[in-house]
This record gives C-alpha cells, structure tokens and sequence, in this order.
C-alpha cells in the first residue's frame, strides 16, 4: 500500500504568536517554525503502518516555501521515503491546498492519504475533506484508530459524545485527531540517512493548478486580554454575576 | 515548574556564522558530507530529545534521588528509559566513528548536544558522561583484543563506563593513590583497593560497567610516574561477576540523582590500558573533550537560569518602574524587568551565556580541526589553542554557571529559595562542575604555570593576536569601533602582565601561584570582549532584525558593564606581589 502523507510548516507550538502592527498577518519574522503537531501525528500513523508489513510506500508533501523543505526533512528523518514540495511564497488558503494535493493524487495514485485534522495556525480544518471530495475517496476524519483490513480501513473516529467506528473502502483519505498515537523523536542514524533520501520540489503551475484565492483576509487581531478575577461573597452574588455581568446563565 | 528551549538560534548563529563552521567542515573530509541544513537539523532534534525527554526528568529525579540497597544502586524513576530512548536516537554515538557504529560528526555538534543535555538534566548527563571519553583512552591505547571486545559497546551504548580515580586520602592529587594491580599469569591483572566518588560505578541503566581504574603495579615508582590504567568490567566476558562491590552512594548538595558510588575492587580481573606507569598519559587523550564537557555544564546551567530568570521577571509584577519601555502605559505595578536592577542581572545572564556559548562551541571546533584538519601546520595549532582554552573553559565556565544561577534566584526572590521553582535546582547541580574533573584552582594553575608560562608564553601570543586580527577587522565599522579599541587595549595589558609574571616568578616561585586565579578570570573577560566584538562585527548593519539588534545590545552592555571588571582582575594580579602569611598550624 502506497501512503500519501501531508505536512506543514507552521508556528512550532511553544511560540507565543504576536500579530504584525498592521494587523495584516501574523508576525512570523524570527519565529521558530515547526512541522504541524496533527502532520507528526499523520507521519507517526504511516511509519506505523510501514513498519507491520501493511505499507510499501510513504510519500511526504508540503505545500509552502522553500523552507518548508526542512519539515519534509524531518518526515524524511522519521521514515517517510520521499518527500514532495510544491514551492509557493503564497499564503494558500484550504481549497487551493486541497487541489495541488488532488494533482499529486493523480499522479502517485496512493491507496491512503493521511492528514492532520487541521493546522495549528489556521486552524481551518477543511483540507482533508475538500481533498476528499475532489478525488471521491472515502473520507475518515478525526481518526483515534486506523485499522486496515485488505482493501478495507477500519477508522474509529472521535466525534462529539463518543466514538464512531466506520469501515471506509480503499483508496481513502483520513484525518488525524490528537490520540491517534504519540510521535516519536527522529533518531540520529534516520537523520543521516534522510539527507540521501529524494526530495523533489515542483511549482503549482507544474502540477497545472490554478491558487488563485477566493478569499481574504481583512485583519487579524490578537484575542482580548484576559480580565483579572474577582472574589465574590456569597453564592447568590455569584449567581447575579453569572447572570448579569457574564451573562452565561 | 521549569522552562526550556533550546537556544536554536543562537547555536546557529554561533556555529554558522560565528565560527562559520560549514565552510572547515568541507575542507575536512570526514565531515564534508555535513551542511548546513543536516547540522541545524541535528541539533534541532537533539534539542526536541532533551526538552521532550530528560527536562521532564529533572526535578523528580533531583526529589527522589537515587537508592542504594546491598551493592546495587537504583536510579530515580524514568533515568533507565531515557537513556534507553538516548541510545535507540543514536545520540550516544553521535561523535564516534562510522567504522566503529558512530554517526562520525564533529565535536562542535556533540557540544551543542551536550550544552542542551546540562541544562535540562546534568545529574541524569552523569551516566553516559565518560562514555565518549572512554571511547577516545580506549581507541588510543586498548590492546586490539580490548577493542574488538569493548568498543563497539561503548559507541553503541551496551555498556557504560566510570572513571575511577580518587581514594580517600588522594583526591587532586592522583599521585597518593595505593589501588593495586598485580599481574596474573593469563597476561591480565588483580586489581585491589577503594575508590570513591566515582559517578555512575553502579547503576540500573546498563547490564555491564566498564570501569578505568587507576592503580600501581608491583615494581612501581612512587607518585603520579608509578600510575597505570586498567580496563576492570563489572561482568567479564563469561559472564561472571568481577569481584567490584558498590559499597554505598553519596549524599549530595546536588546532582542528587547521579549515583556517586564507593567501589571496592578485592582481586578484580583487570587488563592493563596503555603503558605501565603510564596511566595519566593514557588518560590525557580524554582530558581535553571531558574538561571541555565539564565546562559545557557551566554554559548549560547559566542558559538554564537565564530563560526561567527571563520568564519569571517578564510575568512578576512589583513596583512602579522608573521608566517604561515606550507605549508601555502605567500600571499599579510593572514586571520587574523594567527595574534597572533587574536588567542588569538579565542582561549579565544573557550576555554571559552567549559569550560563553561562542568560546565553548570554539573550542569544541578547535578539537575537531585539530583531529580532523587536512593541513598539519593547522592541526598542531588548533591542538595547542584548544589546550590553551580547555583549562579557561573549565573553570570560567563553570564559576560563571553558579554564580549566575545565583543571580537568576535572586531575580526570582523569596520563590527562588523553595522548590516550586526550578532555580534553586540549577544553582545546587551547577555546584560541583567547580570541583570535579580537576577543580578550578588546578585549572588556574595549569592555565597560567603550564599552558602559559610553561611554553614562554607562545600559545598566548598566538591567542592574542587571533584576538587583535578580530578587533583590526572591526575597527572601521561604525557600531563596534569602539569595542574593538578596548579588545585591543586589554590584549596589551594582558600580555603586559603575563610577561611580569613570567619575570617575577624568577624571584618568586610563588608569585604566578597566588595570581592564577585572577589570571585566569582576566583572560577569560579579554575572550568575552573578543567574543563579543566578533559577534557585534557580524550584527552590525542588521539591526531592523531583532536578533541581532540583542547582539549589538549585549555586545555594548558587555563593553560598558562587564569588561570593567578586568581592571580589577589586573588590580588583583598586581595584588599579588604581596606574600600571603601562612596559617597557624
């Protein structure tokens, strides 16, 4: 089985984000960059699989900067085999992404591909699903549990109240939830190694794929402050309060 | 709680730019398949390994400590399979040679790993902290027999070894020691005696320990000519156990879960490292890299205590400042890293660190062209410049580690004396780097009597004027011309005072020995200020980065704040023209 596994370059976790003083964007000028924590997860999954015999093949591909290479490395470093870039300086939104990864789709025709549920910038959780109707695959999102079964996926999804299991025919795409499993750290020898395994890097206009954007974006703000707390006296004043002031009951 | 990330940036800018290491790299042809791109890669991973595995460790094995129960030694929870998941990475390995299953990358790499694994968990560093070491005595001077059987282990990680030096009644003076070594008729050797303080002699991380033990032979010479070295395992190759015997552990001020052991060796099967009576010798190929390594503890704690000091006085609200940062609007009380006081003590950490970060990765890259340079003349000179900077780094580097975890407490108050907070931590472990592997009083000593006088001041000059090439490079850019005036000027009063010693000591044997000290802290500023005028070179004209617009920050406050202090270094050694009355018996 050959997987297809998508990775991107954001904002490693541990940064306290800062919005530029244009309120254009956030401000990424000297900020730590990491590959997405859901993609080490869909990474891990495809190791995973490769490593019970299940599958032959692990493709890794990046939508981004040039840059974006270091985190197809690391996928590279974990075991992916090879690694695509489709090089962009420009700030893609969900559908342009899903329609270059439906072009590396046709072309390397994998039985699975494995997304993060979503990217930790962004926050859109939309690529999985739009890639998932532009190919017709069956779709798994929120995956807790990939069982594969000959031509058949067992995916035990994470959904609100509970868990739900689906039987999804291959080809299939699923997307990764946060207890899927835990990412290993690469080790040093797979380092090595990663240097000499391919990385080819294509343009979108390569792959015949329009990005123009549909949307944009008008400003970005960073959340309100959170307020101090206060004490209150009684449980009644708290009940006012609630009612009153939070307005939550 | 406890805070860290590894300084990624700077260890990029310090091997990439600072030491623009790549560019050697490629003209030495062990290392010219490394760029820059594999090597920030590297230490970016080594950097997750150490936050994700062993800060998480650090606490709770200072809290629990390890156990000693009839002979055997259990380590705090979580130690045994860090250092299983540190040899499955392939970590252990990392500066040993492909042909013996090492990754065969530089000593400059191993520093940045090494610097990351001090800050995040030194007591859990102890255990494979001679492994690479051990690896060098054994490479140099194992029988090939002792190579074949031991080598692969140590690269892999199977088996950890131990130093084994003091006895009671021989500590900085190795030369007191009485172990024993009488040899059998197989050609091996009985090893009797006790030796203390040996870190990691028994432990719960590997099934066999390899100890380097330091022993005489029958016909030997007295003192440190009548040493010899032996390889003593703790299960011989049949599988029997050699009669070694933990007879307890220490308790510590720190490092509280590093199992600092007393062994008993009673006839223990041995064979015999290097030469008889040759044993230092044997042991100096390693003396370098773990000097080096002792002083990378020293950097490791003071970038500990500068990012949680950073933290915590970013967040610590107390007082009104006198002045704000601008568009800062007033508030009750403002974090006290408005404080003048308290900018200081967070400048002097950071500036430090960073300054001390590019001496030690420096040294570490002298090592590397000294093994691996394709010109001889260059070799012999990085050798000779390394072990001039070994003793500097050592004991610099590790005063400044204590002293510096001492002002990040201060920074954090009251909550810096308890244990909620990680810094009195950092400030116990950091503690012992100032004793071990030869204290720094014997660092001075060797620094200023041996590396310096010892050679008629040669190596020295040719440090200096590495140092007066770097200010003459400087000295026309607008943003560091100044800096590179006062490097100048300091070399000139360095070398001025290194030369009236070296005259006074004619007269006075003495002399050199009460102002080692002093020497060594004076040199020591004068590489900062060559650090720092490098550094600024290298920011200047880029400061809409704020990077290094911090560079140029530092590199004045370290021109105005701190090398100041050389005057009175100088004062001191002048100082020492005055005998020292002995005390009464």
């Amino acid at each position: 089985m050959k997987i297809l596994v998508t990775v991107k370059r954001v904002v490693d976790y541990n940064v306290k984000v800062r919005v530029k003083a244009d309120n254009s964007a956030v401000d990424l000028a000297n900020v730590k960059m990491a590959m997405n924590p859901f993609c080490e997860i869909a990474v891990e999954e495809a190791v995973r699989l490769k490593e019970r015999g299940i599958a032959s093949e692990i493709v890794a591909v990046s939508v981004g900067p040039a840059a974006a290479q270091e985190q197809l490395r690391t996928a590279l470093a974990l075991g992916a085999d090879r690694a695509l870039l489709i090089e962009t300086d420009e700030e893609l939104g969900s559908l342009a992404v899903a329609k270059l990864l439906k072009a590396v789709v046709d072309k390397e025709q994998p039985q699975l591909v494995i997304t993060g549920k979503q990217a930790i910038d962004s926050d859109n959780n939309q690529t999985g699903q739009m890639l998932a109707a532009l190919t017709g695959y069956a779709q798994g999102t929120f995956a807790s549990k990939l069982e594969p079964a000959g031509d058949k996926l067992k995916v035990v999804r994470e959904i609100d109240g509970g868990l739900q299991t689906l039987e999804l025919a291959l080809p299939a795409i699923v997307t990764t939830d946060l207890r899927l499993n835990e990412p290993r750290y690469a080790s040093l020898p797979n380092i090595m190694k990663a240097k000499k395994k391919p990385l080819e890097t294509v343009t979108p206009a390569d792959l015949g794929v329009s990005v123009a954007s549909t949307l944009k974006t008008l400003k970005v703000e960073a959340p309100a402050e959170r307020q101090a707390g206060i004490k209150v006296g009684s449980v009644a004043e708290l009940v006012e309060k609630l009612k009153n002031e939070a307005k939550v009951i | 709680m406890w805070h860290y990330q590894a300084p990624l940036r700077d260890m990029r800018f310090v091997i990439e730019e600072w030491l623009a290491a790549p560019a050697d790299w490629q003209r030495m042809p062990a290392f010219a398949a490394l760029d820059v791109e594999l090597a920030a890669q590297v230490v970016e991973e080594a950097g997750r390994f150490a936050g994700g595995v062993l800060a998480p460790l650090n606490a709770s094995g200072d809290r629990q400590g390890c156990r000693f129960d009839n002979g055997r030694v259990t380590t705090p929870d979580g130690f045994p399979a860090a250092y299983q998941a540190f040899v499955d990475g392939g970590w252990a390995a990392l500066a040993c040679a492909e042909e013996h299953g090492g990754q065969g990358l530089p000593q400059l790499l191993n520093a940045a790993l090494l610097e990351m694994i001090y800050s995040t968990n030194h007591a859990w560093a102890m255990y494979p902290g001679i492994a690479h070491g051990a690896y060098e005595c054994l490479r140099a001077h194992g029988t090939p027999e002792l190579r074949e059987r031991y080598l692969a282990d140590i690269v892999s990680g199977e088996i950890l070894p131990t130093m084994c030096l003091t006895e009671p009644q021989a500590g900085s003076d190795v030369g007191l020691l009485r172990s024993r070594a009488e040899p059998a008729a197989d050609g091996s050797y009985r090893i009797t005696g006790g030796k203390i303080f040996a870190s990691g002699g028994e432990h719960d991380l590997t099934e066999n320990i390899l100890h380097l033990v330091l022993a005489r032979l029958p016909d030997a010479p007295s003192g440190s000519r009548g040493i010899s070295l032996f390889l003593v395992p703790k299960r011989l190759p049949d599988g029997r156990h050699n009669a070694v015997r933990c007879g307890g552990i220490e308790h510590k001020l720190g490092i509280r879960g590093s199992a600092t052991c007393t062994l008993s060796f009673e006839q223990a099967e041995g064979w015999l490292l290097g030469e008889p009576h040759r044993g230092l010798a044997a042991m100096f190929v390693m003396m370098n890299s773990a000097r080096l390594h002792v002083g990378l503890q020293g950097l490791g704690h003071a970038e500990a205590a500068w990012q949680n000091a950073a933290q915590y006085a970013a967040e610590r609200r107390q007082m009104r400042a006198v002045r704000r940062p601008e568009g800062r609007a007033e508030a009750p009380a403002d974090p006290i890293h408005y404080h003048p006081a308290m900018r200081r003590t967070l400048l002097e950490l950071r500036t430090l660190t960073e300054g001390m970060r590019a001496l030690g990765y420096w040294t570490a890259h002298l090592l590397d062209q000294a093994e691996q340079g394709a010109d001889p003349a260059l070799r012999a000179q990085a050798e000779s410049r390394a072990q001039l900077l070994t003793p500097l780094v050592k004991a610099y580097f590790t005063e400044q580690g204590f002293r510096l975890a001492s002002s990040a407490l201060q920074v954090f108050g009251g909550y810096g004396y308890v244990q909620d907070y990680a810094v009195e931590q950092i400030l116990r472990d950091s503690r012992i780097a100032m004793i071990y592997e030869g204290s720094n009083e014997i660092q001075a000593n060797d620094l200023l009597l041996r590396k310096v006088l010892g050679d008629g001041g040669a190596a020295l000059r040719g440090l200096l004027e590495t140092f007066r090439a770097e200010a003459e490079a400087a000295s026309t850019l607008p943003e560091c011309g100044g800096f590179a005036t006062a490097l100048g000027q300091y070399c000139d009063r360095l070398a001025t005072a290194a030369e009236g010693l070296a005259a006074a000591a004619a007269q006075d044997p003495e002399r050199p020995y009460r102002a080692a000290g002093d020497f060594l802290r004076l040199l020591g500023l004068v590489a900062l200020a060559f650090a720092w005028v490098r550094s600024a070179r290298l920011a200047a004209g880029r400061a809409d980065d704020p990077f290094y617009a911090g560079k140029l920050e530092s590199a004045a406050f370290f021109f105005a704040y701190l090398l100041p202090e050389a005057d009175h270094r100088l004062a001191l050694i002048e100082a020492s023209r005055q005998p020292l009355p002995f005390l009464p018996e």
